[in-house]
């Protein structure tokens, strides 16, 4: 596959427009769920665990029920018979794994501090609060589990009725004699131990949601910040057994989610019931703090990886096995996330031989799920600290090691060791690129100044390359990993009498300007200004039914069902204008928004006349159903397999042990761009929530499975402060799978940026012996693994 | 969070406002509110009564006295920063306040506030103590003049009665002193992890932060320094005679490690200034 440049400027497709979305964001005008203001609407708060593992021994609601405004409270137990079904996972990856019951409200026993155990009902938001804190639960505490490495020995186990904590293994093993084999004859051995600490999402905007009820109609209206309207729509009928014909869910403009609305929650659901119940609206907005401990958090792994390689590096196997945390309970694809990168650790490498084996365990902490990225940053890591460990190991530079190990671009569609058939990518292209630009010799003579002069400021440059796949995908390989859905999207593109355009889409964007790049997508196959395409999506009445946003699909499939649905909109105009134009269908060419006849260009008809006459149907061709419509669902033949290299250059103070970010170059190839703004938009924020796993956040939680920390003055979402300007630039490798050539950006900066970082952080610290270090690299990490080097 | 119930007066003089705290057991001064609102939302703090001082008249601003600097206690962290007799006469505190927080905190908080907090995390009061600075407090008996040292009694604890309000700072012209202040946190909008003011004014002050479980001097740093000691010799005494607390961001003993690299910092760069 070669390297090919970015659509020509004229083209709306590949244009650098700036988001139609911003202006209403930026002024305030959009309505976030917060902003919803509903009329007589019921308030309620949550009761929470604050341990982490006990039993209810009573829970007394009298003090709550005296708090003025606290018009009911409801336990576990008073709530038992409303739920058709728990709280739901969708993803039960083996036959035999183990799943606890997850009820809204916990009943008998709690197991993770923020464990919802009651809930208050008020006339406001803070007498529901009030009434929150008055209800008195007594706890019998339990020994918690907090420890992967406990949870595994069983030593206590969490959910008694299944009698161990570990929920599943599974395997992905096609040849374990040629992986025992490559490591007896291998000439270098390294392993890599790394822990992925827990992440708190931390979207700009907290969850929240409102029901709002009509008893008489039946309906019942759901507003969540959801990145998830469709499958919510249906997994609420399921749980609350009420009709998916009588529930309608709205995502407003959501600001943000990365994966942390990718779910569904006790609140939503409690939401449902209560309004059912008590036939008054229902409302919940999340504080932070309660965000911190009862929305899912992100990684949480342990992973033992190890190559064998020949005398030249050239890797020969790799054998992985995880230890995954999935907190107390399985959220809606919590045992999937450790399977998103099972397929991965080979990376970018041609690697002949592979074994991966993944055991997950309950521990009594915040359930995990999937976070921008999900499994693959995890497995980008541990295959991209490795491959520097192995440079080290037979001494060349790490960027020669990758040389050395690339999938060559002619060996495009490729057939990984895991199973996957990679479409298209130049990995070494995007490396030499990536070199170049971030000024990589220059670096090296300045860091070797710096070692030789001893200085206390050393300078680190790390490199990483990455590859992921994206755009979920394939509805036959969700099957074979026994997701309990598909990967299709659903588009529907609509001309409008005047000519205007709808598109209606089954993705819903929380901040990934969906609004622009559908519009750009449409308005350039019908050759119209994106400014007469209006794109609806979030709400399942416009778009009845589509699979949501997650794991960089949108585009990938979503829009490629609107460039479908598109294409078969202009093949009925076409039939249109050639009627009316009494031509041959074949002798109509469609340039610019106009049907001409070939050869007499005085015959012509613009698309908003032949909407017009769609419209009328006054004078259709026999048989022709009116009005122009067309829609799309779209099923992806495969993965996209976007790619990348990052540098990373860290300055590190070995008095204080301060790591600074000097300059950080991304060069990402996510195929044809559709709007290279956009692209760098996620590029920036995904390599800023990279680094902030790398240097500056963690979910730390005590011994007693406590959380430490629950507000953002201890956990640490780094700022524009923290930042140098990175440095972006792009390859253009299109993928062949799909019409429009595109493969997914949402999450390429998050994995490629966090090892690019730690090899940096050791890189620097390799003089003193270091090779290794946690994440995140603190200042106390970084100057203890100097004095400890140093004994 | 949600903040727990409580009443609230907007006091229009110093005099209401000391009358106003003196009416209610557990009443509050609330000024620029960004130490006393994450208390109560977090609910550590749950004043009954808030008794709003924001808004007396004569409380903000600069003021040259002669031999000292008045600043208000109202004045806001951005307007310290950017004060060109401030800049003048203890250009230490134009550097502290423009590292506080991000520029929302400094645009809100306030130096009273910082100063009656008595937040050992805090930076305003570290450089008050190595600039030998004094405070004047109003209360039901009049006014008094406490000076910095016997200010900081203990974690968030002052020698200021509850029904007392502090009216200004006062700092001593130093327009000659050498002086330097440090910082060292993760990120630009925090706290610092430790901190230190130093002023060299013939003798050597060094105000510590996030060092005690009040804000302190670096006692033993600078009698190594009036018996002679080079800075890299004074810097290994920073700690001497303290319990720095222990947190996520650094254990005690990393704490007494940076204040040494901290302190040394700080001396050499007084040195050159
Ligand atoms: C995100 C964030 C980051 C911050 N970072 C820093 C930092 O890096 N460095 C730093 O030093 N500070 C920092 N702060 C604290 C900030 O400087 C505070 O504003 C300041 O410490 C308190 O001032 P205030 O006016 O907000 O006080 P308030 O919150 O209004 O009051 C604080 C306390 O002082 C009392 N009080 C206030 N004024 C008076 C008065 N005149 N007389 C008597 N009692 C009074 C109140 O009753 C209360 O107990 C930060 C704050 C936030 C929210």
């Amino acid at each position: 596959m070669t390297t090919t440049e970015a659509p020509p400027e004229e083209r709306v497709f590949g244009q650098r427009l700036l988001r139609k979305e911003d202006p209403e964001l930026l002024t305030g005008e959009a309505r976030f769920v917060a902003d919803v203001d509903v009329h007589g609407a019921l308030y309620i708060a949550l009761v929470r665990s604050t341990l982490a593992h006990a039993r209810i021994v009573s829970i007394d609601v009298g003090p709550a029920l005296e708090v003025p405004g606290v018009t009911a409270v409801f336990t576990g137990a008073d709530l038992e018979q409303e739920w058709a079904g728990p709280l739901p996972c969708a993803w039960p990856v083996t036959e035999d794994m183990k799943a606890p019951t997850h009820l809204p409200l916990a009943v008998g026993k709690v197991c993770y501090t923020g464990d919802a155990v009651a809930v208050v009902v008020a006339e406001s938001e803070y007498q529901a609060r009030d009434g929150a804190e008055a209800v008195v639960v007594e706890y019998e505490p339990l020994p918690p589990v907090v420890d992967l490495g406990d949870a595994v020995s069983d030593r206590v186990v969490i959910h008694e009725d299944l009698g161990t904590n570990k929920s599943y293994t599974w395997e992905l093993s096609p040849d374990a004699e040629a992986v025992d084999r490559a490591f007896a004859e291998a000439t270098h051995r390294v392993h890599g131990h790394y822990i992925q600490q827990r992440l708190i999402p931390a979207a700009m905007e907290p969850r929240g949601v409102v029901v709002i009820p009509q008893p008489f109609g039946g309906e019942y209206t759901v507003i969540s910040a959801t990145q998830i309207p469709h499958i919510l729509k249906v997994m609420l009928a399921l749980t609350s057994g009420i009709s998916e014909t009588s529930i309608r869910v709205i995502a407003p403009a959501v600001g943000g989610g990365f994966g942390s609305k990718l779910d569904v929650y006790a609140e939503e659901l409690l939401s449902l019931v209560l309004a059912r119940r008590l036939k008054r609206p229902i409302r919940w907005i999340e504080t932070r703090s309660e965000g911190t401990q009862a929305t899912i958090q992100g990684r949480g792994q342990i992973q033992d990886i190890e190559l064998a390689a020949d005398a030249d590096g050239r890797i020969t196997a790799i054998r992985v096995k995880l230890l995954a945390d999935m907190g107390a309970y399985l959220q809606l694809v919590t045992p999937g996330v450790p399977l998103l990168g099972a397929f991965l650790y080979a990376g970018v490498y041609d690697v002949p031989a592979y074994s991966f084996s993944c055991t997950s365990v309950f521990t009594n902490l915040t359930p995990t799920d999937a976070y921008r990225g999900a499994g693959r940053p995890e497995a980008t890591y541990a295959i991209e600290r490795a491959i520097d460990q192995l440079a080290l190991e037979v001494g060349v530079d790490p960027a020669e090691i990758r040389r050395r190990n690339y999938i060559k671009p002619d060996q495009f569609p490729y057939n990984s060791v895991a199973g996957l058939v990679y479409d298209s990518g130049n990995y070494v292209g995007s490396l030499e690129k990536a070199l170049d630009l971030s000024g990589y010799g220059e670096l090296r003579k300045e860091q070797e100044r710096r070692r030789e002069q001893n200085d206390p400021v050393q300078l680190g440059i790390g490199l990483s390359t990455y590859m992921e796949m994206c755009g979920l995908a394939p509805s036959r390989v969700l099957a074979s990993l026994r997701y309990v859905a598909g990967g299709w999207e659903a588009a529907t593109v609509r001309l409008l009498p005047t000519g205007k355009v709808q598109v209606v889409t089954g993705t819903s964007p929380h901040g990934q300007g969906h609004e622009t790049s559908w519009s750009q997508i449409a308005a350039d196959r019908l050759g119209v200004s994106p400014d007469d395409v209006e794109v609806l999506h979030g709400d399942t009445a416009v778009s009845p039914y589509g699979l949501d946003s997650y794991g960089s699909r949108s585009l990938a499939v979503g829009g490629v069902a609107v460039a479908i649905a598109t294409d078969r909109v202009i093949e009925k105009a076409r039939q249109i204008a050639a009627h009316q134009l009494e031509a041959a269908e074949e002798d109509l060419e469609f340039t610019a928004g106009t049907f001409r006849v070939k050869g007499s260009p005085e015959k012509s008809m613009p698309l908003g006349a032949v909407a017009f006459e769609a419209f009328t149907a006054h004078n259709l061709p026999d048989g022709m159903e009116p009005n122009l419509e067309a829609s799309s669902h779209f099923d992806p033949p495969n993965f996209t397999f976007p790619f990348g290299t990052h540098v990373c250059v860290v300055e590190i103070d070995t008095e204080t042990g301060g790591v600074r970010l000097r300059g950080y170059t991304a060069v990402d190839d996510c195929g044809n761009q559709v709007n290279p703004l956009i692209v760098e938009g996620q590029v920036h924020g995904g390599v800023v929530q990279g680094v902030a796993q790398a240097l500056f956040e963690e979910a730390s939680y005590d011994s007693q499975g406590n959380l430490l920390t629950s507000t953002l003055v201890d956990y640490l979402v780094p700022a524009a402060s923290e930042f140098p300007s990175l440095t972006t630039g792009t390859t253009v490798t299109p993928s062949p799978t799909n019409l429009l050539g595109v493969k997914g950006v949402g999450e390429a900066g998050t994995i490629g940026a966090a090892p690019a970082v730690i090899n940096a952080v050791c890189d620097a610290l390799s003089p003193y012996g270091i090779h290794d270090i946690d994440m995140p690299a603190t200042p106390e990490r970084v100057w203890t693994a100097i004095q400890e080097a140093a004994r | 969070m949600i903040p727990a119930k409580f009443d609230y007066a907007r006091a229009s003089s110093v005099e209401e406002a000391v009358r106003l705290l003196s009416s209610e057991e557990d009443s509050k001064a609330l000024a620029g509110g960004h130490s006393l609102l994450p208390l109560m939302r977090l609910r550590i703090a749950a004043p009954t009564l808030l008794v709003d001082i924001g808004r007396i008249k004569g409380l903000s601003g600069v003021r040259d006295k002669g031999d000292a600097v008045g600043i208000g206690a109202l004045t806001r962290h951005a307007d310290v920063a950017s004060d060109a007799t401030v800049g003048r006469e203890a250009p230490l505190l134009a550097k502290v306040a423009s590292q506080i927080g991000d520029p929302q905190v400094r645009h809100r908080g306030t130096f009273g506030g910082s100063i009656a907090h008595g937040d050992p995390a805090s930076d305003l009061p570290a450089a008050c103590l190595a600039l030998g600075a004094s405070f004047v407090a109003v209360g039901p008996e009049g006014e008094r003049v406490i000076p910095a040292d016997d200010f900081f009694q203990g974690f968030l604890t002052t020698s200021l009665e509850a029904n007392e309000v502090l009216t200004e700072i006062l700092v001593p012209k130093a327009a000659g002193a050498r002086w330097s202040f440090q910082k060292f946190n993760r990120r630009a909008q925090d706290w610092a992890i430790v901190g230190c003011a130093v002023v060299q004014n013939g003798l050597t002050r060094i105000g510590l932060v996030n060092m005690e479980a009040a804000p302190v001097r670096a006692k033993g740093a600078e009698e190594a320094l009036a018996d002679g000691a080079s800075a890299g010799e004074a810097a290994g005494h920073a700690s001497d005679g303290l319990e720095p607390p222990s947190d996520l961001n650094a254990s005690s003993e990393f704490r007494r490690h940076l204040a040494s690299v901290l302190v040394r910092r700080g001396l050499e760069e007084a040195g050159k200034s």
